[in-house]
């Protein structure tokens, strides 16, 4: 980064001289310079340091990469299964009983008449035959049915409201309205197994955050105590760099690299791991899923959250390192 | 280079190290620092490289008052004085080189220069051709010697020495003695610890004479005075 000395003088000044300013700027080009290849040097020092005692260095991550490993496979369950119940709760519907007496042509004629208004979109009509025979096919009790003299199920219209007109309170709205009909007996809103679910998948993320949070402090420990181990270690190293003039930052650099070193390695582990096992169940859930005629597809990280693996278990280790550091390197100075 | 105000240093355990003690040294002097263990001349050299702090009086070293250094300036107090131990405190995890490339790598230096200023600083203590070894592979001379060129290497105005050749033969001795008046004669200010008065003797130069915490003598040494 030199400055030319014709872009900082006016044109009559002599070239090839070069002011202060522009001199001082090299000079801190040149300090920031070193300054990163130093900070490369005792990043890359730090790896190879680790990886000379490979066992070692492969204990702490893979502790590190359990602790990650855990509520990341939940959170990734936790997102497959809200992925699925958003696609059941755009699709809501109404099941619209009618009244045991209803005749069929008159409920045919409440069908016409509601396919007029613009918040629905189609409307299904069950006969009570029909809905005897699902009944029939699904419960396993077509024997019993068989002893009763008439059928017990009314006619039932299953109304599927307009994307637009799918909100909670505008469904709470439409049913209200379907209520007024003399012909309908009751209606039932068939959210409500899914504002549970919702509630229920609230209750998961929240344990899945509450299980990160304290897996995250165990990494934070894990980390922190293998850098105290390691300050302890390299306690004569630390007394004569300070004695021949090392900063506080100085000294602290290379623990802190460490530590993100630890963490970065296990959270790298971390996403092998949850890679492998989403690999290793992806045929049985598709599988699975096809039983279901569902689409649901098993999905791993996607880069976005493989690189918020990777960094936010650097910084994880980082955060450990700088908590040992803090508290043990001020203690050693030279006596 | 060095002054001494006035300057106390009792340890927490009721120990005073030193007592009252005034002096001042010029700069380019080269002076030794002698008396019995226990007289005070660790602390002294310790009061200057801030590794302590004296309980009374005040130190200055080129001037500048060591009670108004603090923090990270500590650190660039020490990058201008080079000190030299007894028992060398080298690193065994590094070359020879990085041994003595250690106070640069903290300044900063580009490692073209740094390399430059290591193989001049081995060249002079004639310890080039054993820059990739490791220092626990040298004699008991050679590793003191690679700790006087990581003591010169940033090209300090102050060295200091605490018992340099105190694990050393004569000959030996002699040879350290002689670089580090090498580098006196080029303007370094040279002050040494040292209990070795025949070697003090030798070399007919101003000595201070300490003997529980006070300055009992100081002056070139004669011959009577060997007692001390």
């Amino acid at each position: 980064m030199k400055t030319s000395p014709s872009r900082r003088h006016p044109p009559e000044a002599r070239p090839g001289t070069r002011t202060g300013a522009s001199q001082s700027k090299t000079r801190i080009a040149d300090k920031l310079r070193a300054y990163g290849a130093h900070h490369r040097s005792v990043a890359l020092e730090s790896l190879r340091r680790l990886l000379r005692t490979p066992m070692q260095s492969m204990l702490t991550w893979l502790v590190v990469a359990i602790a990650l490993a855990l509520p990341a496979m939940l959170y990734l369950a936790l997102a497959q299964f809200q992925n699925l119940s958003e696609t059941w709760q755009t699709q809501p519907r109404m099941s619209v009983f009618l009244h045991l007496q209803a005749r069929e042509e008159a409920a045919l004629q409440l069908r016409e008449e509601l396919l007029r208004r613009n918040e629905i979109a189609s409307i299904d009509y069950v006969s009570p035959d029909q809905a005897l025979q699902e009944f029939e096919q699904f419960s396993g009790l077509g024997n019993v049915l068989d002893t009763l003299d008439n059928n017990p199920l009314p006619a039932v219209l299953v109304v599927h409201p307009t994307p637009d007109h799918s909100a909670p309170d505008q469904l709470e709205q439409l049913r209200s309205t379907l209520l007024t009909q003399t012909l309908v007996d009751d209606v039932r809103l068939d959210m409500d197994w899914v504002r549970r679910l919702h509630q229920i998948m609230i209750i998961g993320q929240r344990l899945v955050a509450a299980m990160a949070a304290l897996l995250a402090m165990g990494v934070l420990l894990v980390v922190g105590n293998t850098i105290r181990l390691a300050i302890e270690s390299r306690r004569e190293e630390i007394v004569i760099v300070k004695l021949v003039g090392a900063t506080n930052a100085f000294v602290r650099r290379p623990f802190l690299y460490t530590g993100f070193w630890y963490g970065f390695g296990g959270g790298l582990l971390a996403w092998l791991l949850l890679t492998a096992g989403v690999y290793w169940l992806a045929g049985p859930v598709a599988g699975l899923a096809e039983l279901y005629s569902s689409g649901l597809r098993l999905q791993g990280l996607n880069w976005w959250e493989s690189l918020t693996i990777l960094f936010g278990s650097g910084l994880l280790g980082l955060l450990g390192a700088a908590l040992a550091v803090g508290k043990h390197l001020h203690s050693i100075e030279p006596t | 280079m060095i002054r001494f105000d006035g300057v106390s240093k009792r340890y927490s355990n009721g120990h005073e190290a030193l007592c009252e003690l005034s002096f001042e040294i010029q700069s380019g002097e080269m002076v030794f620092l002698t008396g019995r263990s226990g007289a005070g001349k660790s602390t002294l050299l310790k009061l200057i490289m801030l590794m302590e702090r004296p309980t009374e009086g005040q130190v200055f070293v080129r001037r500048k008052n060591l009670s108004r250094i603090k923090g990270n300036d500590v650190a660039h107090h020490r990058r201008k004085v080079g000190v030299v131990f007894q028992n060398h405190q080298l690193l065994f995890d590094r070359s020879v080189f990085d041994n003595v490339a250690l106070p640069l790598q903290i300044a900063g230096f580009q490692p073209r220069e740094l390399a430059r200023r290591v193989r001049a600083a081995l060249d002079k203590v004639d310890l080039l051709h054993k820059e990739r070894q490791n220092p626990i592979a040298l004699s008991g001379g050679e590793q003191q010697r690679v700790g006087i060129a990581r003591a010169v290497v940033n090209k300090p105005p102050l060295l200091l020495a605490d018992e340099p050749t105190g694990n050393l033969d004569p000959g030996l001795s002699a040879d350290i003695m002689r670089l580090f008046k090498q580098f006196n004669d080029v303007g370094v200010t040279v002050m040494i610890a040292s209990h070795d008065i025949a070697l003090i003797r030798r070399m007919q130069r101003r000595v201070l004479t300490l003997a529980d915490g006070q300055l009992i003598h100081d002056g070139v040494l004669d011959r009577e005075n060997i007692a001390v």
